[in-house]
């Protein structure tokens, strides 16, 4: 048993072979400026991790994850704002990357059939609640 | 009637188990395209993977024949089974430009060794700058660029045996 727990542990290093290149400047560092920091978690958790797609890229260890860390990082020290670094991203690789539902022409349904949902919920109950309502009030004569 | 009514629930739910289920077996497409095709190459400079080959910027994408841009990486098996195909490429006289992307001088050395080397060029993309700046989501991803710098198709994955008569027909088109 032990035997096989320790081969298991070798076979698993090739996993990591990808990962032998130090990685990007921004990737693992927070920038010096509190503010400045707060912009980019804000901005790295509305954005998805290309290669593990159900997560953002504040909360992916992959390398692709970090080298766009490192984008947002660097950008905003260049002195882009938030909104311009994901037009930036959203114009390479579309709505995908973005981790955040923006309404759009293909997604309004989506905000729009709750709302329906419920003003039609609403409008049942108002005229239950108003017919019972005046069924006392003729009761009461 | 009235029993019909009792089974609704169970009729509901036996649907969405069976929609989830066939869901279950249905082949999700994970490729997710990139919006750079049809605009120009951005502007980028990379030094070289490996000594002896030099490394590729923008200005080498301009003027003569269309080329190939071909993401890559010794780390990644597809890149392997794709080699030979991009021989082949090269073999139709297809200039092939290489960008290795978060990979170690001696392991570029090692693989074109390995499994030969279709590049007149290879930068190094050691934190996957060039990757984002053109929309590439993964390794290996292939793509056609004119004469002009701009990008006009993209191939995610690695190229196939029947990949190459398409890949032909997209240089062929990037002429005009």
């Amino acid at each position: 048993m032990r035997v096989l727990v320790l081969l298991l542990a070798f076979l698993s290093v090739p996993v990591f072979a990808q990962q032998t290149m130090p990685p990007a400047p921004y990737a693992y560092t927070q920038l010096d400026d509190p503010a400045l920091e707060a912009e980019a978690t804000a901005l790295m958790e509305t954005l998805r991790c290309l290669t593990c797609q159900s997560q953002s890229i504040a909360d992916s260890d992959a390398p692709m994850a970090g080298d766009m860390r490192h984008q947002v990082r660097a950008r905003l020290v260049a002195g882009e704002s938030p909104t311009e670094i994901r037009a930036w991203l959203t114009r390479r690789y579309g709505d995908y990357v973005s981790y955040q539902p923006e309404v759009s022409a293909t997604t309004w349904p989506l905000f729009a059939i709750p709302l329906a949902l419920l003003a039609i919920v609403a409008l049942v109950l108002l005229r239950r609640l108003g017919k019972r309502r005046s069924d006392a009030a003729s009761g009461a004569d | 009637m009235n029993r019909l009514i009792y089974i609704a629930p169970l009729a509901l739910f036996a649907f969405f188990a069976g929609l989830a289920g066939y869901m279950l077996t249905q082949d999700k497409d994970q490729a997710i395209p990139s919006q750079m095709v049809e605009q120009p190459l951005p502007d980028f400079a990379l030094p070289p993977a490996t000594d002896g080959i030099p490394g590729a910027s923008r200005k080498d994408f301009v003027g003569g024949e269309p080329r190939l841009l071909n993401i890559w990486a010794s780390w990644c098996l597809p890149c392997i089974a794709e080699a030979p195909q991009l021989e082949a490429l090269r073999d139709e006289g297809v200039e092939i430009i290489g960008i290795a992307v978060r990979d170690e001088p001696e392991n570029v050395a090692d693989f074109l060794a390995r499994y030969g080397n279709p590049y007149t060029r290879i930068g190094a993309d050691n934190i996957s700058e060039l990757m984002i700046e053109i929309g590439a989501s993964g390794v290996p991803e292939t793509y056609v660029i004119d004469a002009d710098g701009n990008i006009r198709y993209q191939h995610i994955g690695d190229i196939r045996a029947d990949t190459i008569p398409v890949l032909l027909e997209q240089l062929e088109r990037a002429r005009s």
